[in-house]
């Protein structure tokens, strides 16, 4: 597979994962805010949800949700807002329109269509909810398109990579950014409602409830939240599922599995397999989170030495 | 048929106007239908109106859904449309074909023996039959391929000619296309929609299939292959998703099973150019090119090129990879040294044109400039490098300060210009509004040369939509039909 067409996949699919990811968290936020009682510091949350997504608070965005609304679902100046990241996911689809199939293309090029011919005015004035979901709904659309109309080669496994890797790198970080507030919400007033935000925006609630019966503590969730191996958002499992594209595409080239690429990805993987959440929260946990944080980055960067921008040199 | 305006003819054709002076391609000039169409004809009478409508639209649907779409320049960004595509196929009787399957063939032996020739010892203008300023003066000469040896001498492996049909029903070649040529992916997708919408009117008509045209492309770029390598890596180089022919770079791909490449997907090192993959770099050792020449290599043609891949000249002149146009073909399809073609033809193979030229008026030669700046309302002046409808003035149809502007431009650079009659270009019937009218046409058959010359028994039949139009360009608002060549 050219790798001109491997990188337009791969990104096709972050970018998009990325979109939904921030669509989840303005909706959960803009929900939570009607909890909140006036006493809880509503500048913080909002700060919060910024680095949460890698944007820089300005004083503007933390005083109003209107105007953090906007932000970070269609400024145009703003490359990680929900507009943009669709916008790029769908050139990315354009460029190798013939090597995905047909559905594939004509649905995100609706997400794309949709979005455009929204405005912030419509969306605030009416259900704010409704919109998102839709944002939310059309990318889910997407994956099951793809895993009913594409063939699993080389070309799919990229599209996993780059879902997963994203999937990994956002909950980690949302946890990283909010795990101090959670921690110190045990036994407080609005412990509940911080708690059920923070699941929420990743997708987690319901699943959470099923394994631990509504029982809220900080300690499971962090544990769920990282180390169950079978719920699609749990950082564990978006590991072992970049691991098994990663094989496969391996398989598929014939590059070694020595290589950095292999090595970082699988050290990822036995960190979330083999630790234990005791010894991380008796731990560094900041420091963990970062590690987890640091390694997905440094397997996108080794990806990209391996498959895509390879030297001449490293190649002959 | 409106000849006689008293005349009641049967329903879809009643306003179908036969004209004096222009050949009609289903009708003779007593207005009967000609022996090829006359089961067409029949066919015809039985459908409503109705019923052609909804086949027509049930066409579109089929183009539309298929994403069959040209990009057109200096539009909206990135306006997307469909070729227009009309419904009633075109016709062509197998003594006809024979005809110019023959003239084509003479006539891509020629040029290409006549491009080895100048980019050789040049024998041809040393013996002053071509003159060697119009060679060396034309836009798509290129210095840089003097002595440059091409896989099997073969310059032009892929060529779309276009062919017109004379008042008196000869075809005659309008001009040669021995660059990039394009519209081959309508002429088969025209064939699938064809078969798709109206399959009864096509059953048993005795059409020579088209669809083998893959196969025999592929063929054509194995046989380049550096070598003699029996199993070459072929690519196809596109310059990418804004080219307005894009679609037909990815049809083309899909149909030969190769890859389809960009510029920054192949890089030359020691002169010889891989394609990088996931798998490692891939060495390539045919490139089927859909860049001009000016863009395939910014160190060899223009600098400022983002398309192309350095040092691919290079390599191409090691030979180590073939490339599909040879690069500087373009000179011979230049409109000005088109006027040589048949003197050209009886050069190298000693036979008379089997296809003729159209009268052609050098703007060079200050006898025939003269004659020219005297009567542009009567002529067609062409710029000689351009193609697509671009650069034209069509005297008939010209204004006074148009023309001022082309006497101007003709008399600054007479080199770049020439002069064509206004031909009448044959008609053909088209279903145009619940009707079926007629509108003129020509042909451009593709033509492919490998160990042999091949041609694939139909082509693109071009229509010019509006009415009374001569101008059947994509960018210009013609159109195109199924063309059928029958078996004997």
């Amino acid at each position: 597979m050219l790798s001109r067409v491997a990188d337009s996949l791969y990104w096709l699919s972050r970018n998009l994962e990325r979109a939904e990811h921030a669509a989840r968290m303005i909706d959960v936020h803009l929900n939570l805010v009607l909890d909140e009682s006036s006493s809880t510091p509503l500048r913080q949350r909002r700060e919060r949800l910024l680095y949460s997504l890698w944007m820089q608070p300005t004083p503007q965005l933390l005083d109003d949700d209107y105007a953090l609304t906007q932000y970070v679902t269609f400024e145009p100046t703003n490359d990680a807002s929900i507009t943009e990241t669709i916008a790029l996911a769908r050139e990315n689809a354009r460029q190798i329109r013939e090597q995905i199939s047909s559905e594939m293309w004509t649905q995100i090029n609706k997400v794309y269509l949709d979005i455009k011919c929204a405005s912030m005015e419509e969306v605030w004035g009416h259900q704010p909810h409704e919109f998102f979901r839709s944002v939310r709904e059309g990318s889910h659309l997407f994956q099951g398109i793809t895993d009913a109309t594409m063939n699993r080669s080389e070309g799919w496994q990229f599209i996993q990579l780059g879902r997963y890797i994203e999937r990994a790198q956002s909950v980690a970080r949302v946890l990283d950014v909010n795990v101090g507030a959670i921690l110190e919400a045990d036994g407080g007033g609005d412990h509940y409602v911080q708690k059920i935000g923070l699941l929420k925006s990743v997708t987690s609630f319901e699943a959470y409830s099923k394994v631990y019966h509504g029982d809220l503590e900080s300690r499971w969730i962090i544990e769920f939240l990282l180390f169950n191996p079978s719920f699609p958002h749990a950082v564990r499992f978006c590991v072992e599922h970049m691991n098994l594209a990663l094989r496969e595409i391996g398989d598929e080239t014939g590059v070694s599995k020595q290589s950095r690429l292999y090595r970082c990805a699988g050290r990822l993987n036995s960190m979330l397999s083999y630790d234990m959440v005791d010894d991380v929260l008796d731990g560094d946990l900041h420091g963990y989170l970062h590690d987890i944080q640091h390694l997905c980055h440094l397997i996108h960067e080794a990806l990209f030495e391996t498959y895509i921008a390879y030297t001449i040199e490293s190649a002959s | 048929m409106a000849r006689t305006t008293t005349r009641t003819v049967s329903q879809p054709f009643v306003n179908y106007a036969l004209e004096a002076g222009c050949y009609d391609e289903m009708f003779n000039d007593d207005g009967a239908p000609r022996g090829h169409y006359a089961t067409m004809y029949e066919r015809l009478l039985d459908l409503t109106a109705e019923e052609l409508r909804y086949r027509q639209s049930s066409a579109d649907m089929n183009f539309l859904h298929q994403g069959i779409t040209f990009t057109v320049y200096g539009h909206e960004e990135g306006t997307e449309k469909i070729f227009p595509y009309d419904l009633l196929p075109r016709i062509i009787p197998s003594v006809e074909w024979h005809t110019i399957e023959k003239g084509l063939t003479q006539r891509i032996t020629a040029l290409n023996l006549f491009l080895h020739d100048i980019y050789h010892g040049g024998k041809i203008i040393a013996d002053r039959v071509v003159p060697f300023d119009l060679v060396y003066s034309s836009k798509h000469f290129r210095r840089e391929m003097r002595g440059v040896d091409v896989p099997r001498n073969l310059y032009v492996s892929v060529c779309g000619t276009d062919l017109i049909r004379m008042p008196d029903g000869r075809f005659a070649v309008l001009e040669d296309n021995l660059r990039v040529p394009s519209g081959v992916s309508y002429m088969l997708a025209n064939r699938q929609v064809m078969k798709r919408v109206f399959p009864k009117v096509f059953a048993n008509y005795g059409v020579r299939p088209v669809d083998y045209y893959g196969q025999a492309l592929l063929n054509t770029l194995r046989h380049l292959a550096p070598n003699g390598n029996p199993t070459p890596t072929i690519v196809l180089l596109t310059p990418g998703v804004h080219n307005s022919a894009y679609f037909e770079h990815t049809f083309l791909a899909r149909l030969m099973g190769i890859e389809l490449v960009e510029g920054r997907d192949l890089l030359v090192h020691n002169n010889i150019v891989y394609m990088r993959t996931t798998a490692g770099l891939r060495r390539v050792d045919v490139i089927y090119r859909r860049i001009d020449d000016d863009f395939i290599d910014p160190l060899a043609f223009r600098p400022d090129s983002i398309l192309g891949v350095p040092g691919l000249f290079n390599a191409y002149r090691a030979g180590n990879v073939a490339l599909a146009n040879a690069i500087g073909t373009g000179v011979a399809d230049d409109k000005a040294v088109y006027y040589y073609v048949p003197a050209i033809i009886r050069y190298y193979l000693g036979e008379d044109p089997i296809l003729t030229n159209i009268d052609t008026y050098l703007c060079n030669d200050e006898q025939q400039r003269s004659y020219v700046l005297a009567h542009l309302d009567q002529l067609v002046v062409k710029a000689v490098g351009e193609s697509g409808g671009y650069g034209m003035l069509i005297g008939t149809q010209s204004t006074a300060a148009e023309r001022d502007e082309f006497r101007a431009r003709i008399q600054a650079n007479p080199r770049n210009y020439i002069a064509q009659p206004t031909i009448q270009l044959s008609r053909a019937p088209c279903f145009i509004d619940g009707q079926i009218e007629s509108r003129h046409v020509d042909l451009r058959p593709y033509i492919l040369s490998g160990d042999s010359v091949k041609i694939i028994p139909g082509g693109l039949t071009r229509v010019a939509l509006r009415k009374g139009s001569l101008v059947v360009n994509s960018s210009q608002g013609g159109g195109s039909k199924d063309t059928w060549v029958l078996y004997e």
